[in-house]
């Protein structure tokens, strides 16, 4: 049986939760499938009929819908449905029909409940996917590690293979028209043995060894060789290879072990593609540790700036690797702060040690840990008491103003606001940073809820701890006990409504750059951090990350049963849905925005995006109401002091 | 009667010849074979039982050239099951040229270790018995089986298949003239089983094996039952 020469296993392993499995229960499936053709229009699944198989979408398109008729989900090529019910032996809770003409592989219960008792990875898919945004936001969260990445996700390209009496040059010219620094050498063999594999030419072929650009140059070029020799007189033989799904650790120590550079990789015996050690270097260096150690070796702005273009990378790497946004927001955060204090570093190293104490503290998205790759910069310093304006700020203003220069070149924006330390406003000492504070909690006026917003996410990131922590200390003591700051924040965080219409439509803009996107930072993630803020400061909690201050909020009865759920998984959609939109954005070579066309994002998405909506909707509604204003005289109160 | 007179009427009455050759054939393979009850003619399409076969070949021509593998793909209209195909590469009595080496990209060595068809007949006759054939082209499928067996059991056997590249034809071309220029030589681009299938929006599949032809070819019916006919088409009106 040649089952795995058919199509069949290599789509679905192409898929989640398929992706994933090892090679041996892809080959089973692949036997198990039953297929069926569904022309446009058809009926696939009839509402309340038992459910006995899984659904995959070969090609076509499919509609999913409720009982209710309403539009639950619609499919594309690589999809898989009917797993919750299939799980839950109960019949079909929903209608499917064919968008577009369909194939369906149907995958029998017996073998996908096998699978789910095997495969920790499948079954975690499955359970998920009961609950439809639960299941979106957690499908992109799984861990991207060497240990469990397998090393065919590394592959991109097939091999080059040529026969063994294929000439040097002719060798040579064709991984220069295909650029390849390598190629495989086969042979047409009688025997049939360990190493023998059907090509795709049907030919009965056995891999006899390897050319690398190097061996062209070191073997070829430096002892003069005719080019019209075999290649099979200069290759490497006995060649060092491995299996596709083993993983990407295993090929690095094979490489190291051997001490080489290329490595093929076979499915069974054929040849799938050649790893090369700079592959998985890349698939390394890209991660943030790497950057963040890079970063502290840096003498100059100048070599800063340099690693701009890496922590891009970085950013789309996360992204590819299926990491969630807390993990991206963290890695962003950390490469941000670090920026910071090697500045700080190289300032203290040209301005001197600084006259009196100070600490640096970031604020906003970047105190939070969820800056995304656009992020602009919002800071400000707190120095100690025997802060002498007259003869310590002049050291203190060139200090702020270099951060803010070298952060601008290593491609964090000015804040259009001016809340930076260079901002004179923005660099005061301790007790005058207690008075902002507790006046903006006691009186508040548009203008400090606005501060408030952006200055109580902050954290220390560079000099004494002390003069940052006591102020977050004050916010959380003072915030749960003014109702009326609680009732003005919370009618600030109203501002920004999420982009629905009366008929569950998205509202796009309608003229400008950006006609018919939606600003998913100023529509969704932002008034969703600014909601769950106004809780966070309601029940005193210190945490700064969103996440953090959702787990706060989750010990007290401030929101209804489950709504703290739906913040969070709306939250990391959200989230999501704007680093992907930043990571298309980069690798399509465009300047990363947070304007994102609904039309661009697949059908399956874009129903959960609208969901997340819907959620953010009714919390600021609920929290309207639940931080009414206390009085008139303390509204009045409020206003009047505006100015 | 011979098959050649049969050949000759535009629509054979296939359960009467089934039943002759049943009465009178002597191998007790093929005996067992014909045994099976006829299919009858007014059978809908989506009650029979059918099975997709395909044959790789050395050649177009069953006189001199011969099989080198078989793909059997058993399955009903409503659904195909994978479990149940079969793949089988034989080696041919009729050795292979170096020639058709290049042009089929078969080689000597995969054969040289491959069972005689003789050897896999009893399966392969087995799975075809009591089932409606379908091919994608039934001048290379049903004549090279014919010899094939004639040359190994003394008998040959054709039977009525479903030929889904004739289905198109009878879409796409009428006209006698496009009709003789194909029978008389390979047979025209248009609808062979790669632009058929794309005709139908089914996904595109790698060529040339047996076994995922004959797939391919079960996918195509399924489709154009869908399109042209329905499940309760009698099938003497698709087979031939």
């Amino acid at each position: 049986m040649t089952i795995e020469q058919l199509d069949i296993r290599d789509h679905m392993a192409q898929f989640a939760p398929f992706d994933n499995l090892p090679d041996e229960w892809l080959d089973r499936l692949a036997a198990e499938v039953e297929i069926q053709y569904f022309p446009a229009g058809a009926q696939l699944l009839t509402l309340g009929n038992d459910i006995t198989e899984l659904f995959y979408v070969r090609s076509g398109a499919v509609e999913i819908k409720r009982r209710s008729g309403q539009l639950f989900d619609r499919l594309s090529e690589g999809a898989i449905f009917g797993y919750s019910d299939l799980l839950r032996h109960r019949p079909s809770r929903y209608q499917a029909d064919a968008l577009e003409d369909t194939l369906i592989y149907f995958l029998p219960a017996a073998i996908i409940e096998a699978l789910n008792d095997d495969d920790e990875g499948f079954a975690e898919f499955l359970v998920s996917g009961g609950q439809r945004l639960k299941a979106s936001a957690e499908h992109h969260s799984h861990e991207s590690n060497m240990l469990t990445t397998r090393v065919r996700r590394l592959i991109v390209r097939r091999p080059l293979m040529v026969a063994q009496n294929t000439p040097l040059q002719r060798a040579a010219q064709l991984m220069r028209e295909q650029s390849t620094s390598s190629l495989l050498v086969i042979e047409s063999t009688e025997e049939v043995d360990a190493t023998t594999f059907v090509g795709d030419d049907q030919h009965q072929w056995h891999l006899v060894g390897m050319l690398t650009d190097r061996d062209c140059c070191t073997r070829v070029v430096a002892d003069g060789i005719d080019p019209q020799t075999p290649v099979s007189e200069v290759m490497s033989k006995n060649l060092v290879r491995i299996q596709a799904d083993e993983s990407v650790y295993e090929a690095m120590l094979t490489m190291l072990r051997n001490n080489i550079q290329h490595l093929p990789v076979l499915y069974r015996r054929r040849p799938m593609g050649v790893l090369q050690l700079s592959d998985i270097v890349r698939h390394e260096t890209h991660s943030s540790l790497y950057l963040v150690s890079n970063i502290f070796h840096q003498t100059s702005v100048e070599g800063l700036g340099r690693l701009s273009a890496e922590v891009r990378k970085a950013f789309v790497r996360l992204v590819d690797d299926g990491a969630n946004s807390g993990m991206i927001g963290r890695a962003l955060a950390t490469i941000g702060r670090s920026v910071i204090r090697r500045l700080l570093e190289l300032a203290e190293e040209s301005y001197g040690p600084p006259p009196v104490p100070y600490a640096f503290m970031v604020l906003g998205s970047m105190a939070r840990d969820e800056p995304t790759i656009t992020a602009d910069q919002d800071h400000a310093l707190v120095i100690d008491d025997a802060f002498v304006p007259e003869e310590h700020d002049v050291y203190f203003e060139k200090l702020a103003v270099f951060v803010r220069e070298g952060m601008a070149a290593c491609g964090y924006a000015r804040c259009k606001g001016d809340i930076m330390a260079s901002n004179s406003r923005w660099r005061q000492p301790f007790s005058v940073w207690r008075e902002y504070f507790t006046s903006w909690i006691d009186e508040p006026s548009p203008e400090r809820l606005l501060h408030s917003s952006i200055f109580f996410d902050l954290t220390c990131v560079f000099g004494e701890d002390r003069l940052v922590e006591p102020l977050q200390e004050l916010i959380a003591d003072l915030a749960p006990k003014r109702p009326l700051f609680l009732a003005a924040m919370a009618r600030n965080a109203l501002g920004r409504t999420p982009p629905l219409g009366f008929f569950r439509t998205f509202v796009v803009e309608k003229d400008g750059e950006h006609r018919n996107s939606i600003n998913i930072k100023r529509r969704g993630t932002a008034p969703l951090a600014d909601l769950i803020r106004v809780h966070a400061l309601a029940c005193g909690s210190k945490a700064q990350n969103s996440f953090l201050r959702l787990d706060d909020i989750a010990n007290t009865t401030l929101l209804a049963e489950g709504v703290n759920d739906r913040l969070r998984y709306s939250f990391e959609l959200l989230s999501m849905v704007r680093i992907r939109h930043q990571a298309l954005d980069l690798q399509q070579e465009r300047e990363p925005d947070n304007n994102v066309e609904p039309d661009s994002i697949p059908s399956r998405d874009r129903h959960h995006l609208k969901d997340a909506f819907e959620i953010i909707s009714h919390a600021q509604k609920f929290m309207a109401f639940r931080y009414p204003m206390p009085s008139r005289s303390g509204k009045d109160n409020g206003s009047r002091r505006r100015s | 009667m011979r098959w050649s007179t049969w050949k000759s009427r535009k629509r054979p009455d296939w359960p009467e010849y089934m039943s002759e050759r049943a009465r009178r054939v002597k191998h007790p393979l093929l005996r067992d074979f014909f045994s099976a009850a006829p299919l009858d003619p007014e059978t809908p399409v989506g009650e029979v039982p059918m099975v997709a076969l395909d044959l790789e070949t050395t050649g177009l021509d069953a006189t001199r050239h011969d099989i080198v593998s078989i793909g059997l793909v058993p399955f009903r209209l409503e659904r195909i099951p994978m479990r149940e195909s079969r793949y089988w590469v034989v080696s041919p009595r009729r050795k292979l040229s170096n020639k058709s080496v290049t042009f089929h990209h078969i080689t000597h060595s995969e054969v040289a270790q491959a069972p005689d068809l003789s050897d896999v007949l009893d399966d392969v006759m087995g799975m075809l018995k009591g089932r409606l054939v379908v091919v994608h082209y039934r001048h290379i499928e049903r004549p090279f089986l014919d010899l094939a067996l004639r040359e190994r059991l003394g008998e040959g056997a054709v039977f009525p298949v479903i030929d889904t590249m004739g289905l198109e034809a009878r879409l796409h071309r009428r006209r006698r003239w496009v009709w003789l220029r194909r029978m008389a030589g390979r047979p025209p681009a248009s609808i062979r089983l790669f632009e058929s299938r794309q005709r139908y929006n089914l996904p595109i599949y790698q060529g040339h094996h047996a076994l995922g032809d004959a797939l391919a070819t079960a996918e195509l019916l399924q489709a154009q039952v869908a399109f042209h006919h329905s499940p309760d088409t009698p099938i003497r009106r698709l087979w031939s």
